[in-house]
Parts: structure tokens; C-alpha cells; sequence
């Protein structure tokens, strides 16, 4: 009886482990590959984009796919780091954009989540469904009247043009919303009974006891601000603005640094996410919990 | 009651006036005026036009082709995901080994940036990538991956590899509020695993499967990024989607077509989510 449950859960295991490695994969690969030499990387990878027929007479017209370099080296990270300053750059405008939206958008989300979880008011519901939906909208939904709203002040060619929406977006709202939801109503008539304002509720109260909802939320702007493609392609024309993720989408086809540039560029998110892991699956569980 | 009601509204005021300004400046007005504009013949000295742009929009095959892509995108990969997720997390609710070591390599790919993902999808599914090594390998015929029907594939399985994770974590957690002994009771009246799993599992997991289905939406509109960044603006024809339509009508300053896409696109969303704070009221009133 216990050997088979014993197997059982091995079995299980055995399977997890696979899954989780397939998941990985692409991780694991670009962190190995971002340590072999720039000649190593041209051999391996020289036949993506070539056309057929023109090789047909080569060896081995396949990709490469190799997990372990052949000779380790960090020239890729010298390169970039210490050879080319627009990288730096890049990077840079790329913080100086993410860094406001998620502060702005925290502070402001948590504050109107208040309003909707914990405060009655007439319209509430129906204003809350105009967030909701604005949020499911795609980008692309508003382009037109957001190009000329940003022309009208003044924005276009600046960062602001990206920030400043990115500030007030519903996201925050809704997931915080979800957040104080779960926390009972006792605790805030308690304090309203000991004589404290909403404002003084809000921060000795609410704030503390979402800290998980915060890191979540923290992490997942953070992961969709990095990545930003769209905006700033469309708001800024001087290429110089430009963050790094619209940078390192063009330089991918200089297949010889590219894996220690993405390597670099992933690493602040995912030191963040293992700084922050513990409170950032709990603020996901709990926002899944309470409808 | 009455009093309070009032107090509230007040304080309700401060709370939200930092957000709802903002909120109307870049998405409320902003979306207001883009309804305007799709009754209009053009942004400045317009006239009415009625419907005309909605009816040239409906006769252009390339919006045809991508509203359908889109559709049928969403359509598939969201009940994917959602089946494929709650088997993973129901299969991690197990007893298992090393369940938070797993849990963590499940979300890990949330946080792996857009130009990491073309990368390796570039050595992967190109013509000369290594999935089509490794089926010459085992002797069958190569797959053009992105300039055939087959990019759509790719572009659900990119987009499951991504934010699977995430919501078998919402699951998890969902699943871990189930207390036991309503399974046990169920297992003493002689329910078997499918019964079970249909009138316990499905049941307390709806609030939970309702936040998990807008998240999904809300993430398979972002594959985009990825498509786009890979096959430009004009990818195969079975993965152009609503977004590259609106970006080409927005390059091409082809405002009306691009505001009556927008308007009909929010229509559809409009629906959809109606639809689901419908289920869920009714789910909620069952419950109690």
C-alpha cells in the first residue's frame, strides 16, 4: 500500500518535472547560449531566414540547437555592456518609463479601489464595469483619439505620452479591488467606531493587509510596461526614446549578442520576481479567491 | 443608513478623483471621441455619414479576414488554456513532490521579455529551425511554420507556454479552498470522480474560473506583441488579427475604417462580458 502510493506520487512527479522543464526550456537555452562566442553562435544559428534551395548542397542546413557551449565566454556581455552605450541607453529609457507608470498606477489604483470595494456611493457598480471593459479593451481600440489627445497636449515625441496613460489605466484598480474586497467590512466599521477617517483607515489599515495584492501587481505592470512594444513605436519618433524592448526586437538579427542583450534585459524581472516570489503567488492566489 | 450613504459619497469623491480624472483624459473621453468619429466622414469639418463607414469596413475582406482570425483565435485558446490550466493545477494538487519548486518553474515564462520569445520561437519554428530538424529527422516532411495555416498553431501554442502558469496558480489556490470533507461525504453517497469533479470541483471554482477568463482574454489580445514583432505588419494571412488591422489602418491614416473596427471590436467585448457578470450574478444567487 505504501510502495504504490509512494510510486504514485513519483509517477506524478516524473510527469510535473517534464512539464515544467519544457516550460523552461527557453530560459535555460538563452542563458547557455549567452556565454558561447559570437563565431560559435554564427555557426549554430547562420541557417535561420536563408531560403532553401540556394543550400541544398550543404551538410547541415538545420539549426543548431545546442544546450552546452563549446568554450565559455562573456565577450557577448562585453560587447554590449562595455562596446555598445546605446544598449545603456536603451535601457535607461526604458526604467525612467516603467518606474513612474508602476508608482503612479499603484498609488492612484489603490486609492480608487478603496472607493469600490469599501465605500457606497450611487453609480458605483456601473462606473466599475467602464473599468473593466476599458481594461479588456486592446490598445489599438483607442490609437486614433489617444494620438490626438496627446498632440492636443503636447505630448507626442515625449515620454509622457506613455507614462501618463500608463498611470491611469484600470488594471491596478480592478486587481486591487479584488484585493480589498476579501478584507470584511468589520475591520473598517471597527475603526470608524474608534473615530478614524476613511484616509487614516485606508492607510493604517487596508494598505498593510494588501501587501501581497501590491507585489503582485508591482510585478505583473512591471512585466507588461518592460515589454512594451506598441506605444512607444507609435508615440515616440526620435529612435533614441526608445526603451529597450523596441531596441533589442531590432537588434535580433545580430544573432551574436542577442542572447546575452535578452539575458541582461530579463534579469531585472526576474530578480525581482524571485526577490518578491513568495508574496507575488500569494497576491495571485488571493485576487483569484474572492469574486 | 441614509446618513452614511451620504458621508460616503464625499470621502468615495477624494478617493476616486485622482484616478477618474486621469481615466477620462486618456481612455474614457478618448474612447468616447473615437465612437464619435466612426459616424463621421473625417476628423476635422466632418459630417455625419450614418453607418457608411461601418458598411465599407464590413465589405473590406482584409477586416473580414482579421475579425474572424481574432475570433477564432480567442475562441480556441482561451477554453485551452482554461482546460489545460485546471488539469495542471488539479494534477499539482495532488500529493506530489517539490510542489512549490513547480509551481515557481510554471510562472517563470510570465516573466520572459518579448525579444527572448522571438528568439528562440526564430530557432524553433523557422524553415531551418529545429523543429523541422527534428521531423526530418524521424522522416517526415518539414512544415513552413509561419508562411502556412500552421503559424496559428504556433501563435496558441506561444501564447499557452506563456500565461498557463498563471492561471494554474489562480486555480491552485482556488482548488485549496475546497474543504476536503466535501469530497468525503460525496465519496460516502457513493459520487464517483467525474460527479464529484462536475457538482463540487466546477461549482466553488466559478469565481475563480470568472477571473481567470478575463485575465485570458485580456492576455490572448497581447500576443500581438509577440506576432508583430516576429512577421511585422503584414504576417500569414491566418494570423493577421484585429490589432495589425487597426495599426494598418492607423498607418495608412484610414481614420474611419479604423474608428468603426474599434467601435465594433468594443461591441463584441461589451458582450462578452455582460455575459459573465450575468453568470456569475446567477452563480452567486445559487450559492446562497
Amino acid at each position: 500500500m505504501l510502495v504504490a502510493k509512494i510510486l504514485q506520487k513519483s509517477a506524478l512527479t516524473v510527469v510535473m518535472v517534464a512539464i515544467a522543464v519544457m516550460l523552461l526550456f527557453p530560459i535555460v537555452i538563452t542563458f547557455t547560449n549567452s556565454l558561447m562566442t559570437e563565431l560559435e553562435i554564427g555557426i549554430n544559428y547562420g541557417p535561420i531566414g536563408q531560403i532553401d534551395k540556394a543550400d541544398a548542397g550543404r551538410a547541415n542546413p538545420f539549426v543548431n540547437l545546442k544546450l552546452i557551449p563549446d568554450k565559455v565566454s562573456l565577450k557577448q556581455y562585453d560587447k554590449i555592456l562595455v562596446g555598445s552605450p546605446k544598449y545603456l541607453m536603451m535601457f535607461w529609457n526604458s526604467v525612467f518609463m516603467v518606474v513612474p507608470i508602476i508608482a503612479g498606477q499603484t498609488l492612484v489604483a489603490a486609492l480608487a479601489a478603496y472607493a469600490f470595494s469599501k465605500l457606497q456611493f450611487r453609480g458605483r457598480d456601473p462606473l466599475f464595469l467602464v473599468y473593466v471593459l476599458t481594461m479588456l479593451m486592446p490598445f489599438q481600440v483607442t490609437l486614433v483619439p489617444n494620438y490626438i489627445m496627446a498632440d492636443k497636449l503636447g505630448l507626442l515625441n515625449s515620454p509622457n505620452a506613455i507614462i501618463l496613460p500608463g498611470i491611469f489605466a484600470a488594471f491596478g484598480v480592478f486587481m486591487l479591488r479584488q484585493f480589498m474586497l476579501a478584507i470584511p467590512y468589520a475591520y473598517i466599521e471597527a475603526a470608524k467606531i474608534d473615530g478614524a477617517g476613511h484616509l487614516r483607515i485606508f492607510c493604517t489599515i487596508i494598505i498593510p493587509m494588501i501587501k501581497p495584492g501590491l507585489a503582485s501587481l508591482v510585478i505583473l505592470l512591471f512585466v507588461d510596461y518592460w515589454n512594451m512594444v506598441e506605444q512607444p513605436l507609435i508615440f515616440l519618433d526620435d529612435p533614441f526614446k526608445q526603451p529597450l524592448s523596441v531596441y533589442l526586437s531590432t537588434i535580433n538579427k545580430a544573432k551574436g549578442i542577442a542572447f546575452a542583450a535578452s539575458m541582461l534585459y530579463m534579469s531585472p524581472m526576474v530578480l525581482l520576481f524571485l526577490y518578491a516570489e513568495s508574496y507575488f503567488i500569494e497576491g495571485i492566489q488571493l485576487s483569484g479567491i474572492k469574486g | 443608513m441614509k446618513k452614511w450613504i451620504r458621508k460616503d459619497t464625499s470621502a468615495a469623491l477624494m478617493f476616486l478623483a485622482p484616478s477618474g480624472v486621469g481615466f477620462a483624459m486618456f481612455y474614457l473621453i478618448p474612447f468616447a471621441m473615437g465612437v464619435f468619429y466612426s459616424f463621421m466622414d473625417s476628423t476635422v469639418d466632418s459630417q455625419f455619414v450614418g453607418l457608411d463607414n461601418y458598411r465599407e469596413l464590413l465589405a473590406s475582406s482584409s477586416f473580414r479576414q482579421a475579425a474572424s482570425n481574432t475570433f477564432y483565435f480567442s475562441a480556441v485558446s482561451v477554453p485551452l488554456i482554461l482546460v489545460l490550466s485546471l488539469g495542471l493545477a488539479i494534477l499539482l494538487n495532488q500529493n506530489i513532490y517539490f510542489r512549490k519548486w513547480l509551481r515557481t518553474a510554471f510562472v517563470l515564462p510570465l516573466v520572459v521579455p518579448v525579444a527572448s520569445i522571438i528568439l528562440i520561437w526564430q530557432m524553433l519554428f523557422d524553415w531551418n529551425g529545429s523543429l523541422n530538424a527534428w521531423l526530418s529527422y524521424f522522416g517526415s516532411e518539414r512544415v513552413d511554420w509561419m508562411k502556412t495555416d500552421a503559424a496559428r498553431n504556433v501563435v496558441i501554442v506561444v501564447y499557452l507556454w506563456k500565461n498557463i502558469g498563471y492561471n494554474v496558480i489562480l486555480f491552485l489556490a482556488g482548488l485549496q479552498q475546497i474543504p476536503r470533507d466535501y469530497y468525503e461525504t460525496a465519496q460516502i453517497e457513493g459520487a464517483g470522480r467525474l460527479r464529484q469533479f462536475s457538482s463540487i470541483t466546477l461549482v466553488y471554482l466559478t469565481s475563480t474560473m470568472f477571473f481567470v477568463v478575463i485575465m485570458s482574454i485580456i492576455n490572448s489580445f497581447k500576443v500581438f506583441r509577440e506576432t508583430y514583432l516576429i512577421a511585422g505588419d503584414y504576417p500569414h494571412e491566418s494570423i493577421y488579427i484585429m490589432q495589425h488591422y487597426m495599426n494598418n489602418m492607423f498607418m495608412s491614416l484610414d481614420i474611419q475604417k479604423l474608428t468603426a473596427a474599434a467601435t465594433l471590436m468594443f461591441g463584441c467585448i461589451f458582450l462578452i462580458v455582460m455575459g459573465l457578470f450575468a453568470i456569475e450574478r446567477r452563480h452567486r444567487k445559487f450559492m446562497e
